[in-house]
C-alpha cells in the first residue's frame, strides 16, 4: 500500500537509529570477548571501561534496538493490515520521548557516570538522568498501544464477526504484554530509584527493587521475542513458499504468552534471599506453562516449512529441509529466520534448564546464562529484527539491498559465529566462569594469583564465535546504510508478506476477544506476585543507602552533612 | 472445534515432557537433597562476619560480603565436615558462587541468605563473586580449603 511521507520518515528514522547504534553496541560485545579470553589485561581499552563498554553493549541492543523496532515494525503491522496509518502527532510524541531518553542515557553511559549495566541493581547508583532515559524510553513506547488500540475497536465494529489478523493480535498482545510489566519498572524507576539517587530518600529497599524489576524484566524477554514470533507465523511460511499450518495454533500461542509472560519473573531470583522456596517453585511452574505456546510455535513453524518443502516436490521424511529457499537473493528474510531458529532451539532448551528450580544453582550468573540468552535475543530476535528493518525500509523505499549477495549469507555467518560463542560460554558456565566480569585482570592473567588455567579454552572459544558475529554485524551495517545511501529504483510501498493459513479455522470467538484473557492474566500476576511482595516486605531488613562503583563507604547524604 | 491429529500429538508429548520435567525435579530434589538457598528473616546478628564451630564436623559461617571482598576469605574446615553459610552484603549486591558444590547465591544488603554445603573431598574450592559490584568485582574471591584429614 501507499503511506505517507511523513509515516515513512518516522519508520525509516526508528529502524536506521538503533542500526547505527549498533555500532557501538556490537563492538562492545567483541571487546567483551577480548577482555574475557585474557587477551587484554586492562580496566579499559581506548578510554572505555570494561563495565562502561558491557553497560552499552546491553542497554543499545537489548532495549534500544529491540524496543525502536517494536514500534516501528507495530505501526507498519496495524497500518498494513487496517490500511490506515496510526495517528501522525502520537508516532511523532512516540519517537520523540524514545529519542530523547535513548540520548539522555547514551549521555550518562558515555560519560561513564552510569556503568551499573542494564539491570541497573541498586544499591549502585548511576546518574539521575540515566534512569530518567531509561523511563522516557519506555513511556515513549507506551504511546503507541493506545493509538493501536483506538484503530483496532474501529475495525471491530466494522467487522464484529471476521478473525482479527494475526499479526494485529501478536502486536496488540504484545505490548499489552509491555505496559503491563514497564508499570513495575516505572515504579521502581520513578519512585524508588530517581528520589534515591538525587537524595530526596536515604535508602532503598534493594529486595523490592529487584522483584520489581524482574517483574519486567522476564515479560521484556518476550517483548523481545513476540516481534520475532509474529514474523515466524505471518511471514516466514509465506517467504518459504508455503502455508501456516494453522491459524488457530499461532491465536492460542499468543494468548498463552499474555497470561504466562510476567507471572514467571521470581525465576531469575532462585538465589536471591527473602523470597520463600514456595513462591520460587510456584514461578517455577508457571515457567514450564510458557513452555507451551513454545512448543506449539515450534510445531507449527516446523510443520509450515515442511509444507513448503513438499510443495516444492520434497520426498521422503526429512527431503524438505533441503527444498528450502535457503541462499535465495530475493527471499533473503529466509536465511534471517531459519538462522534464528535454529539458535532458537538451543536458546529453548537451555533456557527450559535456566528455570528448572534446583537447577539453576549449577548455572545462575555464570557464563552460561549469556550463552544462552544470545541464542534467544542475539538468536531469533535479533536476526528477524535486522532482517525485517532491512526488508521493510528497502521494500518502503523502493531502493534496491546494496551487495545483495553478503546479505544472504550474513545470518549465516552470524549462526555459526553464535554457535561458537554459546558453546564456549555455556562450557565455562558449567566450570563456574562468572558473567560479567572483566576476567583479563584476575582470572585470566597468568600472573594473578588468581589465575584459572581450566577457563583458557572456554573464554578463547567464545572469543573466536564473537569475533566471527562482530564481521558479521558490520556486514549488515554496510548493507544496511548502504542501501540507504542507494538511488531509489521503484515506487515505494509498505509491503509484509502474508501467509496464507492450511488450516484456517472458523472465528471461535474466545480466542478473538481481550477481555477473558486478561482477566486471567491480572488474576495469575495477582496470584503469584502478592506473595512474593509478602515475603520480601517481611524478610527484609534495613534499605541501602546510595554506592558509586568505585568507592566501598557509601556516597554521603548532602542533608546529613548540612547537620552541625 | 476438530484438531488436527499431529497437533493432538504434538500436545500430548509437550504436556508428556513437562510432567517429567516436573518429576524429575522433585525426585532429585529429595534424593540429593538439592535444593534453592533457605531465605531468613533479617537479623543484625548475621551482619558480622564469623566462623563457628558447633561440633568436629559441623560449621557454621557468618559471610559478609562487601566492595570487593569477602570476610572471612579463608575458611579451614576438615574433610567430611558440615558447612551452614549465612550470607549477607554490607553495600552493593554481590554474588556468592562455590562452583565445585553447586552452591549458588546472591548477597543483598538489609537480607539473609543460607544454604548447608557437605565438603567430602579435601582441596581448595574457589568462592567466586559472579554479580558485578563496581570497579573491583573481578578481584573478590574467598576461598574454602578442605584439608583435615578425618578422625578415624
Amino acid at each position: 500500500m501507499q503511506v505517507s511521507k511523513t509515516f515513512k520518515r518516522i519508520i525509516y528514522l526508528e529502524l536506521a537509529i538503533p542500526v547505527a547504534l549498533l555500532i557501538i553496541g556490537i563492538y562492545h560485545g567483541l571487546m567483551q570477548t577480548v577482555y574475557r579470553a585474557g587477551v587484554l589485561h586492562q580496566t579499559s581499552f581506548l578510554k572505555l571501561d570494561y563495565y562502561q563498554g558491557l553497560t552499552l553493549h546491553g542497554v543499545i541492543n537489548a532495549l534500544v534496538l529491540t524496543t525502536f523496532f517494536a514500534v516501528a515494525f507495530g505501526h507498519a503491522t496495524m497500518a498494513f493490515y487496517f490500511k490506515k496509518e496510526p495517528n501522525k502527532k502520537l508516532m511523532w510524541l512516540s519517537f520523540w520521548l524514545m529519542l530523547t531518553g535513548v540520548l539522555l542515557a547514551a549521555a550518562t553511559m558515555l560519560m561513564g557516570k552510569a556503568s551499573v549495566l542494564y539491570t541497573f541493581y541498586p544499591p549502585l547508583k548511576a546518574h539521575p538522568l540515566f534512569y530518567l532515559g531509561a523511563a522516557l524510553l519506555i513511556v515513549g513506547s507506551w504511546v503507541p498501544l493506545f493509538d493501536w488500540v483506538r484503530m483496532y475497536n474501529s475495525w471491530k465494529k466494522e467487522n464484529p464477526e471476521t478473525k482479527t489478523p494475526l499479526a494485529v493480535l501478536g502486536t496488540l498482545i504484545n505490548f499489552i504484554i509491555w505496559f503491563m510489566c514497564t508499570l513495575a519498572v516505572a515504579y521502581e524507576v520513578l519512585v524508588l530509584l530517581i528520589p534515591w539517587s538525587m537524595g530526596w530518600t536515604k535508602t532503598v529497599n534493594v529486595n523490592l527493587a529487584r522483584t520489581l524489576f524482574w517483574f519486567f524484566g522476564h515479560a521484556l524477554v518476550y517483548f523481545w521475542l513476540l516481534p520475532a514470533y509474529i514474523m515466524f507465523y505471518t511471514i516466514l511460511p509465506k517467504v518459504a513458499g508455503g502455508k501456516l499450518y494453522s491459524d488457530l495454533a499461532g491465536r492460542i500461542a499468543l494468548f498463552l504468552f499474555l497470561i504466562f509472560s510476567i507471572p514467571v519473573g521470581v525465576h531469575h531470583q532462585y538465589s536471591d534471599p527473602t523470597i520463600t522456596r514456595g513462591v520460587k517453585f510456584f514461578h517455577g511452574l508457571l515457567t514450564y506453562g510458557v513452555a507451551i505456546p513454545s512448543f506449539i510455535t515450534a510445531f507449527t513453524i516446523a510443520a509450515s516449512l515442511e509444507y513448503a518443502g513438499r510443495k516444492r516436490g520434497a520426498k521422503g521424511l526429512f527431503g524438505w529441509m533441503t527444498k528450502l529457499p535457503y541462499l535465495n537473493k530475493d527471499k533473503f528474510l529466509f536465511g534471517y529466520f531459519i538462522c534464528g531458529l535454529i539458535l532458537f532451539i538451543f536458546g529453548g532448551v537451555t533456557g527450559i534448564i535456566n528455570s528448572s528450580y534446583s537447577l539453576n544453582n549449577v548455572i545462575h550468573n555464570t557464563a552460561w546464562l549469556p550463552g544462552h540468552f544470545h541464542m534467544t535475543v542475539a538468536g531469533p530476535v535479533f536476526l528477524g529484527i535486522v532482517g525485517m528493518s532491512l526488508y521493510l525500509y528497502a521494500r518502503m523505499s523502493g531502493k534496491k539491498i546494496f551487495m545483495p549477495a553478503v546479505n544472504t549469507i550474513i545470518p549465516y555467518l552470524w549462526m555459526i559465529g553464535m554457535l561458537i560463542f554459546s558453546f564456549g560460554m555455556s562450557w565455562g558456565g558449567l566450570r563456574g566462569e562468572p558473567r560479567r566480569t572483566n576476567l583479563g585482570i584476575s582470572y585470566l592473567n597468568p600472573e594473578s594469583a588468581q589465575f584459572r588455567p581450566d577457563w583458557v579454552p572456554t573464554t578463547t572459544i567464545a572469543l573466536l564465535g564473537g569475533f566471527i558475529m562482530f564481521i558479521a554485524g558490520m556486514l549488515f551495517v554496510v548493507v544496511f546504510f548502504g542501501t540507504i545511501f542507494k538511488k531509489k529504483t521503484e515506487e515505494g510501498q509498505l509491503d509484509i508478506p502474508v501467509s496464507e493459513a492450511f488450516h484456517d479455522e472458523k472465528r471461535v470467538p474466545l480466542f478473538d476477544r481481550f477481555k477473558p484473557w486478561l482477566a486471567a492474566m491480572v488474576v495469575i500476576i495477582l496470584l503469584a506476585y502478592i506473595p512474593a511482595l509478602i515475603n520480601v516486605n517481611k524478610n527484609s531488613g534495613p534499605g541501602a543507602p546510595r554506592y558509586n562503583i568505585d568507592n566501598p563507604m557509601p556516597v554521603e547524604n548532602k542533608t546529613e552533612t548540612v547537620k552541625p | 472445534m476438530k484438531i488436527d491429529k499431529f497437533e493432538k500429538r504434538v500436545l500430548i508429548i509437550t504436556l508428556s515432557v513437562i510432567g517429567l520435567f516436573i518429576f524429575s525435579l522433585l525426585y532429585a530434589k529429595n534424593k540429593y537433597q538439592t535444593d534453592l538457598p533457605e531465605c531468613l528473616p533479617y537479623n543484625k546478628v548475621y551482619t558480622e562476619p564469623k566462623i563457628t564451630r558447633l561440633d568436629s564436623m559441623t560449621y557454621q559461617v557468618f559471610s559478609v560480603a562487601s566492595m570487593w571482598q569477602f570476610e572471612p576469605g579463608e575458611i579451614y574446615v576438615p574433610v567430611g565436615s558440615e558447612v551452614d553459610f549465612y550470607l549477607t552484603s554490607k553495600d552493593v549486591v554481590h554474588g556468592f558462587n562455590i562452583a565445585q558444590k553447586n552452591v549458588n547465591m546472591m548477597a543483598v544488603y538489609g537480607s539473609i541468605n543460607k544454604t548447608t554445603v557437605k565438603f567430602d573431598k579435601p582441596g581448595v574450592y574457589d568462592i567466586v563473586c559472579h554479580e558485578y559490584c563496581g570497579v573491583g568485582h573481578q578481584n573478590m574471591r574467598a576461598q574454602v580449603i578442605v584439608n583435615y584429614p578425618t578422625a578415624k
